[in-house]
């Protein structure tokens, strides 16, 4: 991501092409790299249940005393239309991602909330 | 990958399903959820109640428990005949931790440090164990508390997209504050038992269940 101010917040609007065709950790990577940075990133298709796992996995790993206590992270609902499990795998459909997803460090973030239809973040002011 | 991948698994979840049956390798069930819904409470109910002993120890203190502990071979009689399972008790799940937070319970700094790099290490290895060694999940809940949180959701998606049978445990139910409905509105296509595994009430029907649901 572009270094810029980094007196301010920077927020980071991922498009789903630009997640298209990276790995797990690739994407799991470039998240956490942005989160490290204090930046704000926003998926426009989340990660996949599997992808999740991992990144709740792989930020433990990175948590430390002096400065990274983790993540914050919010997104809507997966799609209702998907099919899943072993049927729906057998059918040939593809388990449906999240919808948009926030992610944040953990240390900036004063509140993620979310209902339906809104996820709305606070930030501490530096 | 993609469709071939996915009918080879599917085929092999399948087959797996169809072969397992008394006589088989106790299955592994993982004891899941948020730090403090009770997670070893219910271990060592379960646990003491069948086999005389304890897994590990409880406490009001967030990740108290920082390793997965596996007690083998918990054979739970219903009906005239016996389920045999192992329980995974594992650390509780969340994305974020903060030595700090320790501090609050009378630590010194470097106890709390080392708890919080141990918290977060057993977080990572209830997530391994999560993808490749359990059979299925008791996801545990404090009634008392919200339900609809990011780390509930993801761990009910993780579950789900693994094919894992899931029994959802309402606990605390012997607190004021606990609302067990919201729970089951949080989670409506999964069964939701009530409970207090420190009372030990309606432990009977969690039985029951557990052994529908894994034997």
């Amino acid at each position: 991501m572009p270094e810029q101010d980094r007196d301010g917040v920077q927020l980071d609007l991922i498009s789903a092409e630009r997640m298209e065709g990276k790995t797990s950790m690739e994407k799991i990577r470039m998240i956490l790299d942005s989160v490290h940075d204090g930046d704000i990133v926003v998926l426009e298709k989340g990660l996949t249940p599997d992808e999740e796992s991992k990144l709740i996995e792989v930020t433990m790993t990175e948590i430390n005393p002096d400065g990274f206590t983790g993540i914050e992270i919010e997104s809507f609902p997966r799609s209702d239309t998907k099919e899943s499990g072993i049927l729906g795998r057998l059918m040939g459909k593809e388990e449906d991602p999240a919808k948009l997803t926030v992610i944040g460090p953990a240390n900036q973030i004063q509140s993620l909330h979310k209902d339906d239809t809104l996820i709305s973040a606070l930030l501490k002011r530096k | 990958m993609g469709l071939f991948a996915d009918l080879r698994d599917s085929i092999s979840a399948v087959t797996s399903n169809l072969f397992a049956g008394e006589g088989d390798e106790p299955k592994r069930i993982g004891i899941y959820g948020p730090p403090n819904a009770g997670k070893t409470t219910l271990a060592n109910r379960i646990a003491r109640d069948w086999t005389g002993d304890a897994v590990g120890p409880e406490s009001h203190i967030p990740h108290e428990t920082r390793r997965a502990r596996r007690k083998e071979n918990v054979e739970i009689e219903r009906d005239g005949h016996t389920v045999s399972i192992d329980i995974v008790d594992t650390p509780g799940v969340t994305t974020k931790v903060d030595y700090e937070e320790f501090l609050d319970h009378d630590m010194e700094k470097e106890e709390a440090v080392r708890r919080s790099r141990e918290a977060t290490e057993g977080v990572a290895e209830a997530m391994h164990w999560l993808r490749e060694d359990v059979d299925g999940v008791i996801y545990v809940l404090d009634s008392t508390t919200d339900p609809f949180t990011q780390v509930n959701t993801m761990l009910i998606g993780i579950i789900e997209s693994r094919d894992l049978p899931v029994l959802i445990l309402a606990n605390k139910t012997d607190l004021e504050d606990s609302n067990v409905q919201r729970i089951r509105n949080a989670f409506p296509q999964h069964e939701t038992i009530e409970l207090s595994a420190l009372e030990g009430s309606n432990m009977e029907e969690v039985y029951d269940r557990i052994a529908e649901k894994f034997g």
